[in-house]
């Protein structure tokens, strides 16, 4: 199960690292692969390096991260399907690209993500019950992104990977100032998820035109996981995405999405590409979305079950767990352990679920403006006047029906 | 103090801004070496290099999508948008990016973006170079917006607009940038606070409230009534979001007629905004009901007929008379 991963041919004008896997523009692309769905390991001339650097533990790691945060989906479908949750978002089939990415970040690199990114948060230590504040409408956010260099869910596509070009190009600003002072703070970059849906956003190309001419640190990180709810990728391009990034002049490579050992490699060779100032990469994550966009959905009216059920052949989680076994390096009482530690996570989710305080209105007042603003201090003392109408009329159980 | 065109004054107060406050850079299309088009930022990059004052490149929603990365960064970008009429590609950072970050954060997040646009006609420009498009923001919660009307205005209220922890949109207006003015650029005085409007000529019997470029209109629409025998009150809003309705009250209160005039369309704008805000708060006190004046609603019509659509003295003294006569 090698890999096929061929060096880039490079291109007039710019130039481009020979192991930075720049490929070539046609209808195919080569897919860097080192874990096969067979669960042996290949070589890769460029990305092997980087798979060398994981040690047991760390692999043992990154499957009891997918499976966490695969019984977390789970449980937050079956909060959703209860009326917990107003909508969710599963992610089931992308644990591999989300985890192994996740894990390759550095505590000083900032991470922008869609709203599907719940492998990541995991990895950036975001409290998973805040992340469902959101969906269950209590907050639109929920955790501190400054405690965990992992930004806000943005919902509107791609916007954010403008803001990620944005936050790179400050990182690259304090670097210099630094540097001048002497000071060796550690290196930071930035990483942009989004989808192959949103590569057709205008902001995803605005973006990679701003890092481009910028150089800015950041790793454009696209997971294709092959539907934007309804829309196949066809829909959204005729070329690989990774290939894209050719026309932007940085390097593009294409990963298997679910191989979590190939993922964080060729993850972590972007992120240092991106902090040592040589500027952009696209990683184009291919992977599958197994189960609906959201609980909203239904994909049986656009697309084949075989189709499925090809892809969960090649489960990201089933993979590892035969090479950990044939290797091994996990025995059955991992495996367990495992298991009981996403249950454990379940019913902390469940539980917590029940007990996260409902806001009133006054936070949203709150937090309009940073700064005293008269017409929502007249508009919240309205409210307030309003509200106190109303005391005597629920004590009295008063109904408003 | 010093005598300045509104443009020198916003270049001043942009080169204070970048001196004092060394998070502070500029963004947008051609402000580096050229100077902007309106040259506005002339002689900035020489003086702060590139890194301060950065050409970017041609994309709106780009400009505004990075200034809110940088901000959450730790700095305040200061973005051009090269006319009004092309502040649409960014309409979407704008309202649901920007306008919401601090809120959906709740409040653990500061974007202070401010983002300059030039706007309004009466320049004999080409279509999409002559628009007034505040009460599209306006209507979005979260932002600020301010427009100054004269040189000491536009030199402390840019700067303000930077050191404010809210995203701020500063309305430049155009065909004023030539209008000189007295500058102290020692203190700002009465330009302390961005967001008060300013009562710029006296008068007990209607009370017009102008902003930017109108503000020299609604002063010489004064002098002409008051050849008439009418004593007018002048206001200059200054802040579109929000609005000082405190001030706008206490005129009418006084002068019991009220008169709104802006360039943009009335249909939806501010002027009406601030009609039902007067009736709800002074309605007592009311002579005769608000009259607005303003653009038709249509798309900002061709140069050569600009002059009939835009609110001059002579709309605002017809007004007056229909206000006088109730």
């Amino acid at each position: 199960m090698g890999s096929t991963h061929l060096p880039s041919p490079g291109f007039e004008g710019i130039e481009v690292d020979r192991s930075a896997g720049a490929f070539s523009g046609g209808q195919e692309t080569e897919m860097v692969q080192l874990l096969g769905p067979d669960g042996r390991l290949g070589s890769d001339p460029v990305f092997s390096d980087y798979a060398k650097r994981i040690d047991p533990e760390q692999l043992r790691g990154f499957y009891a991260d997918m499976a966490k945060i695969r019984r977390f989906d789970q449980e937050a479908t079956a909060l959703q399907r209860q009326g917990e949750l107003a909508l969710w978002v599963p992610l089931t089939g992308q644990e591999a690209a989300q985890i192994g990415s996740g894990r390759a970040s550095h505590p000083q690199d900032y991470i922008f993500p869609t709203y599907r990114e719940h492998g990541v948060a995991l990895t950036r230590n975001v409290d998973l019950a805040e992340l469902l504040k959101q969906f269950r409408g209590i907050s639109n956010g929920g955790w501190d992104p400054r405690q965990t260099n992992f930004h806000l869910y943005t919902l509107v596509l791609a916007a954010q990977t403008l803001h990620a070009v944005g936050y790179a190009m400050g990182i690259q600003r304090d670097q210099k100032a630094a540097e001048a002072a002497g000071s060796s703070d550690a290196k930071a970059a930035v990483v942009a998820y989004f989808g192959d849906g949103a590569s057709s956003e205008g902001d995803v190309h605005e973006s990679m035109v701003f890092a481009s001419s910028f150089n800015a640190p950041v790793v454009f990180f696209c997971q294709n996981n092959h539907w934007a709810i309804s829309v196949p990728t066809s829909v959204q391009t005729r070329i690989p995405l990774a290939n894209r990034a050719k026309g932007y002049g940085f390097p593009g490579i294409r990963v298997d999405g679910n191989d979590v050992i190939a993922v964080h490699a060729v993850t972590e060779w972007a992120l240092e590409h991106a902090r040592e100032g040589k500027g952009p990469v696209l990683i184009e994550a291919y992977t599958y979305r197994v189960g609906a966009h959201t609980t909203a959905d239904d994909p049986t009216k656009y697309r084949e079950s075989a189709e499925e059920a090809e892809w969960r052949a090649k489960d990201p989680l089933q993979r590892l767990e035969a090479y950990l076994r044939a290797e091994g390096l996990a025995d059955d009482a991992f495996f367990a352990q495992v298991k009981a530690d996403g249950d454990e996570l379940a019913a902390y989710v469940r539980r917590t679920t029940h007990e996260l305080e409902v806001p009133d209105i006054q936070s949203a007042f709150a937090n309009v403006y940073a700064e005293a603003h008269p017409l929502v201090a007249e508009e919240q003392a309205w409210f307030e006047e309003y509200s106190a109408g109303f005391v005597g009329e629920e004590a009295e159980g008063g109904d408003n029906n | 103090m010093t005598t300045m065109t509104i443009a020198k004054a916003i270049n001043e107060g942009l080169r204070a801004t970048l001196k004092n406050h060394p998070k502070s850079l500029l963004m947008g299309e051609d402000i580096g070496p050229l100077g902007g088009v309106y040259r506005v930022t002339d002689g900035l990059i020489a003086e702060f290099g590139a890194d301060r004052v950065v050409d970017t490149p041609l994309a709106e929603s780009g400009i505004i999508g990075t200034a809110i990365g940088l901000a959450l960064r730790g700095y305040s970008p200061v973005c051009e948008i090269q006319f009004d009429g092309f502040v649409f590609p960014g309409f979407n950072q704008i309202t649901t990016q920007l306008a919401k970050m601090h809120s959906r954060s709740l409040g653990k997040l500061m974007v202070p973006v401010v983002i300059r646009i030039p706007y309004g006609g009466g320049i004999g420009s080409i279509e999409h170079h002559s628009e007034s498009p505040e009460a599209l923001f306006a209507h979005t919660a979260g932002l600020r917006i301010i427009t100054p009307s004269n040189a000491h205005d536009a030199y402390w209220m840019i700067q303000q607009a930077v050191q404010c922890q809210d995203p701020v949109i500063f309305f430049e207006p155009k065909r004023r940038y030539w209008l000189k003015g007295e500058v102290d650029t020692e203190k700002p005085g009465p330009a302390e606070d961005p967001f008060k409007a300013h009562v710029l000529r006296d008068g007990t019997d209607a009370t017009v409230v102008a902003y930017g470029p109108l503000v020299p209109v609604a002063l010489a629409a004064a002098h002409a009534a008051a050849e008439d025998g009418h004593s007018v009150e002048v206001i200059d809003l200054r802040s579109i979001s929000p609005i000082d309705f405190d001030a706008v009250t206490d005129s009418v209160k006084k002068t019991g007629r009220l008169i709104v005039a802006h360039e943009a369309p009335t249909f939806g704008g501010i002027g009406g905004e601030i009609a039902a805000r007067i009736s709800e708060r002074a309605f007592l006190h009311l002579e005769a009901p608000v009259i607005r004046v303003g653009g038709f609603h249509m798309p900002y019509p061709v140069a050569k007929v600009e002059e009939d659509y835009l609110p001059d003295i002579d709309k605002i003294l017809e007004a007056l008379d229909r206000s006088l006569a109730y």
